[in-house]
């Protein structure tokens, strides 16, 4: 009698056991899998968070991202000047391609600007609200527009549909202090330094 | 769970715990102990800079060629983060202008330039006559016009720390004397001669921070300090914990966790665990003003090196030029070789000596060759691992300088380079003589800015699918509209069909009527 309780109760155990690693082991793998559909999902959304989101169509797209759509289809990697170096290499890195300098075709990389209108000669012909990809002029027809600063991508779209040109690009976000980095001296070179 | 947090530290047991890490550094404080604090000398001029801590600027309330008297305010705080500023003694403001100050940056700041008329003439004080009777909210009131701001080092405004405590209710209060770094002696001083006010300013703390418990730390190897503590504290409910002498004890995170065990979480604040740091110099800073109603104008300093002949603990007024207190201290110029502003390890190095102590000032040291010797240059990193024995917050310094060469920013932000408290532990033990802080703060400022972006990009995105849908909705109600007009336009003319047979109608009995009416007429006038 008493071996026959055992012996069940010993199969109890491994049985308990054995249904507690697959349901470990069952997690694991869903958990995997929704990883990889996450991944497959975004990969459009993973481009375009590399991307500096000034929706200024300079890559020749209507926008970021239907440029990090083209990327993810196989265009060049380096046609986003306001993103610089940067946004080159973290593209590169997710895309396995390599680094390459930006195609001067598509602009210049230059520092972060705002745009700034000359309130006194606006004209209020409204041509630069249409042309702000993110709403950031305010004004009305015949009325003097005025741009919100924190708002302005630097973009330079309105710049070119004023027809008094009465809009000036002004340099923002200059941060008063900045550390800099001891000398470098050493045995390696930094990768991404030697890459730019 | 924050009263559960608060009920946690009520339990707790308050005694002397071991911190990770750290370093035994010799301490080179003797020298300045050997005098009493002098109370202050008032130089020709003082600089009054109008960020006296990393915050905001205050703006001035005064203009050039103004005579303003002691304990006048001179520059209000617009914002939470900036300070109260007062002027230290009468005199004559002479400019407004930018002027270096020790600070990390090195760079100019706006400054009030008051020149002393040496008669030290005092605005009238409106002393408390009993802050018991007072309510918390007016105390703090009080900390806040007086500008106050942690005396300790990174010197955040008291007051804005004081009421997110309140804020967050707090179940421990504790005043730090600890000061572990070498060559500093301002709080042992302090402690040493103004026991009574310490503790009074730490009970008016606590009555501000509506702490249940209250504790002031001290390293144990400060004898006389301590003896002078313990019969100030004998009517006070306040006890006294000795830690064991280590760097950095003193840091705020450090003497959380030698107190009470505790580690402060990740990217948190002391406020998150219910528990309020200040330093003893905020504490008497705090006395003065409730119970006196003096502002803040002068602090205790540290003159020290090897250089100076007597060094000693100044209580220097604010905006007195470094250059001026070596000069009593009997600065034999010929072997100094460069000054420091705080202590010598987390300490920044002076360019001027005409720059101006600030209100978180706490020690100047005139640099020697045989204290401070040339190391010689950054060598490779050995990775022996010293630095990660002694890294009080437990990180790995040498993997973070290798990310920040390589400029990772996803696997310094994964090894926690936020956390590091940039004490300096790792680059003293350093066989290799790296300069790790200043790797790690050129990172973090990488980081950070990185962060901004990311979050401005993501805003700009959001903004730019905000325009789409106005767009397409414009085009979705302009079509719509244009339908609903043809469908009006359509019920409108089926309509004015009726209407017309109507009028015809109408039209064609008015016409019969009146054509009757003529012939009635025609017949009348046959």
């Amino acid at each position: 009698m008493l071996p026959l309780i055992d012996q069940a109760f010993t199969q109890l155990v491994i049985i308990a056991i054995a249904a507690l690693f697959c349901l470990k082991f069952a997690r694991s793998v869903y958990r995997f899998l929704s990883t990889q559909k996450l991944q497959q999902k975004s990969f459009v959304d993973r481009i375009n968070q590399c991307l500096p989101q000034t929706q200024c169509g300079q890559c020749g797209y209507e926008g970021c991202r239907p440029y990090a759509r083209a990327i993810a289809d196989g265009d060049a990697i380096n046609k986003c000047p306001p993103g610089g170096n940067e946004t080159i290499f973290k593209l590169a890195r997710l895309t396995n391609e390599a680094v390459s300098k930006l195609n001067p075709a598509h602009g210049v990389i230059s520092a972060l600007e705002a745009a700034v209108i000359r309130e006194e000669e606006c004209i209020g012909c409204t041509k630069c609200i249409v042309a702000c990809p993110v709403d950031a002029i305010i004004g009305g027809p015949k009325l003097m527009h005025t741009v919100i600063e924190s708002e302005c991508t630097g973009c330079d779209l309105c710049v070119e549909s004023c027809p008094v040109d009465c809009i000036d690009m002004i340099q923002t976000g200059c941060e008063a202090v900045r550390w800099i980095r001891p000398s470098q001296v050493g045995s390696f070179e930094p990768q991404f330094e030697a890459q730019q | 769970m924050r009263t559960a947090a608060v009920a946690r530290i009520a339990q707790l047991k308050l005694r002397p715990r071991r911190i990770f890490g750290g370093i035994k550094p010799r301490a080179y404080k003797s020298s300045s102990l050997r005098s009493r604090i002098l109370p202050s000398p008032i130089p020709e001029q003082l600089i009054l800079s109008l960020r006296q801590h990393q915050g905001e600027a205050a703006s001035p309330i005064v203009k050039v060629g103004d005579v303003v008297l002691k304990f006048q305010l001179i520059a209000r705080a617009k914002k939470d983060s900036a300070l109260n500023l007062h002027a230290p003694t009468s005199g004559k403001i002479t400019a407004i202008e930018p002027h270096v100050i020790p600070s990390l940056s090195g760079q100019a700041e706006l400054c009030i330039f008051l020149e002393p008329d040496k008669k030290d003439e005092e605005i009238e004080l409106t002393a408390v006559a009993d802050y018991r009777a007072m309510s918390h909210l007016q105390l703090l009131d009080l900390v806040n016009e007086a500008g106050i701001c942690g005396l300790g080092g990174a010197g955040f405004p008291s007051a804005a720390k004081l009421k997110s405590g309140i804020d967050n209710e707090i179940g421990l209060l504790i005043i730090n004397a600890a000061e572990c770094e070498p060559y500093i002696t301002t709080d042992e001083a302090l402690v040493r001669e103004f026991a009574e006010e310490v503790v009074s300013g730490a009970e008016i703390l606590q009555k501000i921070s509506l702490a249940p418990r209250c504790v002031i730390t001290i390293e144990k190897n400060k004898k006389s300090a301590i003896a002078a503590l313990k019969p100030a504290l004998m009517n006070s409910s306040i006890k006294l914990v000795e830690l064991p002498a280590k760097y950095p004890t003193g840091s705020e995170r450090q003497i959380i966790q030698g107190v009470t065990g505790l580690e402060v979480p990740s990217g948190g604040l002391p406020m998150d665990i219910g528990i309020l740091v200040h330093n003893a110099g905020t504490a008497f800073a705090v006395h003065k003003a409730i119970i006196f109603g003096e502002p803040c104008v002068s602090r205790i300093t540290t003159l020290t090196g090897a250089p100076l002949q007597t060094p000693k603990n100044f209580e220097a007024l604010t905006g007195t030029p470094a250059s001026y207190l070596f000069e009593i201290c009997g600065l034999k110029k010929n072997h100094q070789s460069g000054a420091i502003v705080g202590g010598s390890i987390m300490g920044v190095e002076l360019k001027d000596s005409n720059a101006p102590v600030l209100k978180t000032s706490n020690c100047v040291i005139a640099k020697s060759k045989k204290e401070f010797p040339d190391h010689g240059s950054e060598q490779a990193c050995i990775r022996c691992g010293y630095c990660a024995n002694v890294c009080p917050v437990r990180l790995l310094p040498q993997q973070l300088y290798a990310y920040s060469r390589t400029n990772n920013l996803a696997e310094l932000d994964g090894h926690g380079l936020k956390d590091c408290i940039e004490c300096g532990a790792c680059a003293y033990i350093c066989p290799s003589n790296i300069p790790l802080v200043q790797y790690y703060r050129a990172s973090k400022q990488l980081l950070r800015e990185n962060e901004q972006q990311e979050q401005q990009s993501d805003y700009w995105q959001a903004r730019f699918q905000t325009h789409q849908y106005r767009l397409k909705k414009n085009q979705e109600d302009k079509l719509s509209r244009r339908k609903k007009k043809k469908s009006e336009s359509k019920t409108a003319s089926t309509f004015s069909r009726d209407k017309a047979r109507e009028e015809i109608a109408a039209a064609v009995k008015r016409v019969k009527a009146r054509k009757q009416n003529v012939i009635a007429s025609s017949k009348e006038e046959k």
